[in-house]
């Protein structure tokens, strides 16, 4: 076993049991089924092999994906281990040696939470970029570029130095973009009035009408107190938009919230002591409750089979589905205040971290449609989250620490996303797969993009020295990632979003291929945008050809000499462009409608590199890109025909469920 | 009865015309016997170009009328030419709400007139006599009369059958209707069972409804049956014949399933009555499974509550969700995917026969037999053999009609029968539809369009209960047909879907409650925006047709949607246009 830093070292003294074998892999769909195999503790994976001489399918997990490990009652055939994963998965194993269950255990109980960043994965991930693609891949995505490209600095907006070596607030960026009216002295004045010195900045501006979105913490402001710095700051804002009388204070808690943190000297604004704001209240409810309403809705997707009412009530009761249309209103309500009214707004929660952020985002989307393609997609992220300090670490649980700061911020924001995505269909240059993947990383600590809780802590880390950057993974595999029915001309992609609001309710649906992404028979068998993707790419690949051949008739025809033999050699050519959906069948299996026993086999979704059959636990080996990810081919394994269609379609795995149990005796038990 | 005695005001100048999503228009409403016309040409004399609203009336459900001399309750939009026409002192709305779900509302100048309009629609809408319904009345001239009624006679199907197995043959036992009343004059039974024997299973099934084939699964000769109950009774009665008709379905030492579509309390409480189940001492190769499934009152009423849920605006998504969850609707088409899946994984997987039956085999029997045959049979997923399978399975098959869909989900009149058993077939299929986006042959066009029909139609496809009622109307020679107008090419071309490609095998759908959505396209067709989900629908259709234009004879392609099975020969009559 090759080792190729430091780090990994380090974690191998934590591997208790470095394998195990005849391990059984339980098919939560259906009980009767599962694999066995081998399981393989690495410094980075948990790898599961199964026995199956033929397929030897593999499934990768990595350690920071491991949300909690449970070891439950030995039962006769051994002890179950259940691993949940921060991106919806769930294994569960059977390990026949009550002592090496044990092992494993508190294995990965420690391997999951590491402890220091040098143990997290990017920085033993090598994808084998020389240097200089690295730091090219690091500048795929700059943020001047797109202060730049919304119109700042300009008459009104300039870049200030003031937070130069995070002097004035820790979790900003070094650049931060105010009013040319406010100065040095009004920022320093302001910050000192606000939690965490998070001071008024400029998120987004929209360079028709001059009118803004900023951000900031809360003000200090307890029962009565004032800052004029913090007042003039504000003034300074309104100035910068010369039309308006008036800025819109946004503030994302539930008043009730807001107002407990007075008696703890923070607070809201008092419309009394600011001149020209109109004060309001959006009530997203904080990180704690958000976490408890994750936890309760995946609650009901790991029932066994629920009934309709038991999912429906679930869900419900869950109130995710409230809470994100509350964090969508709030960034409507944005962002018709920018594109409608032409006013200016400063948005705030507590910090100014995970609501303000998100609502910020949303805003931006609904306002310009470049954040609705690939490129613009990464700088939001970049601009609104990992540049305003976002706290990754704490919220994503990178590393080990307070259970209490992990919530699930921007999950809600990606799914808000998805919702528009449902709504409007042909706005966004990705698709849902782009969303998937990216929640995925954040999480897997495979990129150094969203490691750290601050700009501070990355550039102390030197992250861009030692990881790569996630977007230009994407970036590269962009055909992955294409949304076929986006158009740029289309209407659709063309100014502001301007979702239903009433009614709406049933606008907002559970998100099915996120959080039961990997129960692959719950999904649509067939998958419309690989192949309209293909097709699009077909169309225009034989556009081309066609073209090609035009202007060589036309060549040919002007000299006269009819050369038809070559240009039927160029038809021949043509026709092999066909899609290649010869197979155009359609392997999947059904479900168990008999009882509560399913038959319906879902296959891991993780896989190893396929090629290699034979597992050889180096670093090196480890798959590059995305190995617990559902990507492409796997994604759709059940369905034979999709990996002819889809663009990237690489090769599929034969699934090992066509039709052999048809002999199950579970029928004539009923 | 003549139309003009219950029209008391025939036409109304001045009207206003409003439905959600769309401006107010202003015109002339007339009314005749069938329709509502709301014309934006005072006095017009019929030009078809100016004709804003061409309403048959049989579409209504409920008529709701205010008169006030100051204005009715708010509408949810803001619409600021009330204001100009509520100076005039008594000015009535009519609110119709109609079988199609759409709601539409018509602000009638003078108290009289609103309450005449009213009424007649009233009056004219509830006409229960099938013979004064507007099929009889509708003359298209470019369509023919009779053509589409025998496009796909069970002969058809039967010759299918026939040429793959002896083991069935097609009866005319009950030619004259006298054996059972709900059945075709041809039914296909095993090939063993003589006539007489059928006479006497017939009177051991409630209605007549005896064992008959509903599918033949070429892959592996298995079959599916439907009857009714049999008629066991308190006293355990026995039916030699009965129990003769179906040994002969299984040969040798094969085992079949009878699917009851009812709880086993259910169907065991049906003895009190007269019914009952397949006891296993009389039928020992015979399993049975309970399935039970809605029908009747409790559908229409979660129908009815469903369509309350989307249409109240004033709900919150957590509300929104418990709502929907107590209209139970979603939990009655997984009922039913569920229980075709078992029919379908009975017959593909376990090769085993297959009898479904409820109580009077009309309603959730047919349900299950008719989406087992989408699962199953890809000849069912085309556009024809669709067409086919509705005939045989739903229409031919007796399913009443008439007294199903008499109401939708708007309607104050006291239900008697109805019952959205059709519709949430159409449903079930839509999510077949929606899990393999490319198996079906048609769109979810075509769905919506079999929903509107079902409940009102200028066509005859779906008026009467039963084919003998059929018969006594006259439907066949009085009326068009439903099939001979979407089988002109222009409809056709409409209703396909755009990524069909011909899938054999057997598309098992997911049932899982993650996996089943509310389907938007109907039970909020009148309620959301559409306008950017269309958009999309459009730009998938410009992808695949650019790419279907794109290549010379691209001869790679297998996907070969817009010709008809051939299975089904098309009749094509002219290019006739709806009114």
């Amino acid at each position: 076993m090759r080792l190729s830093s430091g780090s990994c070292l380090d974690a191998m003294e934590h591997i208790r049991m470095p394998k195990v074998e005849n391990v059984r892999l339980i098919d939560r769909i259906s009980s009767r089924k599962a694999a066995l195999g081998t399981l393989y503790l690495t410094a980075t994976h948990v790898i599961f092999v199964e026995n199956m001489s033929e397929t030897r399918k593999e499934t990768w997990i990595l350690h920071s994906q491991i949300s909690s490990i449970e070891k439950q009652a030995t039962t006769a055939t051994g002890c179950p281990l259940l691993i949940r994963c921060k991106n919806f998965q769930i294994i569960q194993l059977i390990i026949p040696q009550e002592r090496d269950c044990h092992d494993v255990y508190i294995s990965l109980i420690r391997l999951a939470r590491p402890v220091k960043y040098e143990e997290l994965y990017c920085f033993s991930f090598n994808p084998k970029l020389d240097k200089e693609e690295r730091e090219k891949g690091w500048k795929l995505v700059g943020l001047s570029e797109e202060y730049n490209r919304m119109g700042v600095p300009n008459n009104y907006w300039q870049i200030s130095d003031v937070n130069r070596d995070y002097q004035v607030c820790d979790s900003y960026p070094t650049e931060v973009y105010v009013p040319k009216s406010a100065t040095a002295h009004i920022i320093v004045g302001s910050s000192k009035f606000r939690s965490r010195r998070r001071f008024p900045a400029l998120s987004y501006y929209c360079k028709d009408n001059n009118a803004s979105i900023c951000r900031s913490s809360q003000p200090l402001s307890g029962f009565s107190a004032r800052c004029l710095e913090d007042e003039q700051m504000l003034q300074a804002i309104r100035k910068a938009n010369p039309g308006s009388n008036f800025i819109y204070v946004v503030d994302t808690r539930p008043k009730l919230n807001a107002m407990a943190n007075r008696a703890a000297g923070k607070g809201y604004e008092n419309e009394d002591n600011y001149s020209n704001i109109k004060f309001q209240f959006i009530g997203i409810e904080n990180i704690h409750v958000m976490r408890s309403s994750l936890q309760k809705m995946l609650e009901v997707c790991e029932l066994k089979s629920p009934s309709m009412n038991d999912f429906l009530w679930g869900l419900e009761s869950s109130g995710w589905l409230k809470h994100i249309k509350a964090i969508m209103d709030a960034g409507i309500f944005i962002a018709k205040a920018v594109a409608e009214e032409g006013i200016s707004v400063l948005v705030h929660c507590s910090d100014g971290w995970d609501r303000t952020a998100q609502v910020c985002s949303v805003a931006s989307l609904l306002l310009d449609p470049f954040y609705r393609t690939m490129k613009g997609f990464m700088v939001l992220i970049e601009k609104d989250w990992v540049s305003f300090g976002h706290k990754f670490n704490h919220r994503y649980g990178n590393l080990d620490g307070d259970p209490k700061e992990i919530s699930p911020v921007i999950d809600q924001f990606i799914e808000c996303v998805w919702q528009l995505m449902e709504q409007f269909p042909c706005a966004f240059e990705f698709n849902e797969r782009f969303l998937i993947h990216i929640q995925h990383h954040i999480y897997s600590c495979q990129f150094g993009n969203f490691l750290c809780n601050t700009q501070k802590e990355r550039r102390e880390l030197k992250i861009q020295e030692r990881t790569y950057s996630l977007w230009a993974h994407l970036w590269k595999n962009r055909a992955d990632y294409m949304n076929p029915l986006y158009r740029e001309d289309h209407s659709q992609t063309q100014g502001t979003l301007r979702p239903q609001t009433a009614p709406c309710n049933f606008l907002y649906k559970f998100w099915s291929g996120m959080y039961t992404r990997f129960e692959k028979g719950m999904h649509p068998r067939q998958s419309v945008t690989d192949y309209l993707m293909a097709v699009k790419e077909e169309t225009q690949q034989l556009e081309e050809e066609l073209e090609v051949l035009e202007q060589r008739l036309a060549d040919l025809k002007k000299v006269q000499s009819n050369n038809r033999k070559e240009n039927s050699k160029q038809q021949d050519q043509n026709t092999h462009l066909g899609l290649s959906a010869s197979n155009n069948s359609i392997a999947n299996t059904p479900q168990d409608y008999i009882n509560n026993v399913k038959s319906f086999p879902s296959r891991s979704p993780s896989q190893g590199d396929e090629e290699d059959s034979a597992l050889i636990l180096t670093q090196d080996n480890l798959k590059s890109s995305d190995p617990d990810l559902s990507a492409n081919s796997d994604q759709e394994s059940g369905v034979e025909d999709l990996s002819c269609r889809s663009p990237s379609g690489g090769g599929c795995l034969p699934s090992e469920d066509s039709g052999k149990d048809s002999d199950e005796a579970v029928f004539l038990t009923v | 009865m003549e139309f003009a005695e219950l029209i008391k005001t025939a036409k109304v100048e001045n009207v206003q015309l409003s439905c959600p999503g769309l401006p107010p228009i202003k015109g002339t409403l007339c009314i005749t016997s069938h329709h509502l016309l709301l014309s934006s040409q005072p006095g017009g004399n019929g030009e078809p170009g100016t004709v804003e609203l061409w309403l048959l009336i049989r579409n209504v459900d409920a008529v709701e009328k205010s008169v006030q001399s100051l204005g009715w309750y708010q509408s949810s939009r803001t619409n600021s030419s009330h204001q100009d026409t509520r100076v005039a002192s008594s000015l009535g709305t009519i609110t119709l709400k109609c079988k199609d779900l759409k709601v539409l509302q018509l602000e009638i100048p003078g108290m009289e007139e609103c309450l005449n309009i009213a009424s007649s629609t009233e009056a004219l809408s509830s006409v229960d006599s099938v013979m004064m319904m507007y099929p009889f009345f509708y003359r298209p001239q470019s369509m023919k009369l009779k053509d589409g009624w025998q496009l796909y006679p069970l002969q058809h199907y039967y010759q299918q059958i026939a040429s793959e197995t002896g083991a069935w043959r097609l009866s005319c036992v009950n030619g004259d209707f006298t054996i059972c009343s709900s059945y075709p004059p041809a039914v296909i039974v095993p090939a063993a069972v003589d006539d007489n024997v059928l006479k006497k299973a017939a009177r051991f099934r409630q209605g007549g409804r005896f064992p008959v084939l509903s599918y033949y699964h070429k892959k592996n000769g298995t079959v599916m049956l439907r009857s009714s109950q049999p008629l066991i009774g308190p006293n355990r009665k026995r039916c030699q014949e009965d129990e003769l008709l179906l040994s002969a379905v299984l040969d040798g030492g094969e085992r079949g399933f009878v699917i009851d579509t009812r709880s086993a309390q259910a169907a065991k409480q049906a003895r009190m009555m007269g019914g009952g189940t397949e006891p296993k001492s009389s039928y020992p190769r015979w399993k049975r499974l309970h399935r039970p499934l809605e029908r009747g009152r409790p559908l229409q009423e979660s129908f009815i509550k469903l369509v309350e849920a989307c249409n109240d605006t004033s709900l919150s998504v957590d509300r929104w969700l418990s709502k929907l969850e107590s209209s139970k609707w979603l939990a009655h088409v997984k009922g039913a995917l569920s229980t075709a899946c078992l029919a379908a994984q009975c017959m593909e997987r376990e090769e085993a026969c297959v009898l479904v039956h409820g109580a009077e085999g009309t309603d959730t029997t047919l349900l299950v037999t008719a989406l087992a045959q989408v699962i199953l049979d890809p000849d069912c997923r085309t556009l024809a053999g669709f067409q086919g399978l509705l005939e045989r399975e739903w229409i031919e098959a007796g399913h009443p009609f008439h007294f199903r869909y008499a109401h939708s989900a708007y309607s104050h009149a006291r239900l008697k029968q109805e019952a959205p058993i059709f519709l949430l077939f159409l449903d079930c299929v839509w999510q077949l539809g929606r899990q393999f986006p490319f198996s079906l042959q048609f769109s979810e066009r075509l769905l919506l369009m079999l929903f509107e029909h079902t409940y009102a139609s200028c066509y005859g496809t779906f008026l009467c209960n039963s084919e003998k009622e059929r018969c006594l109307c006259e439907v066949k020679e009085k009326t068009h047909s439903l099939w001979s107008w979407l089988n002109q090419p222009s409809e056709w071309k409409k209703h396909l879907n755009p990524l069909y490609t011909y899938n054999a095998l057997v598309i098992w759908p997911s049932v899982e409650p993650q996996s089943l959505q509310l389907w938007q396209g109907l039970f909020l067709r009148w309620i959301r925006s559409s306008q950017y989900l269309d958009e999309a629908w459009a730009e998938v259709q410009r992808l695949v047709t650019s790419h279907e234009d794109a290549p010379e004879e691209s001869a790679g392609h297998t996907r070969c949607h817009s010709q008809p099975d051939a299975a089904y020969p098309l009749t094509i009559t002219g290019t006739a246009n709806e009114g």
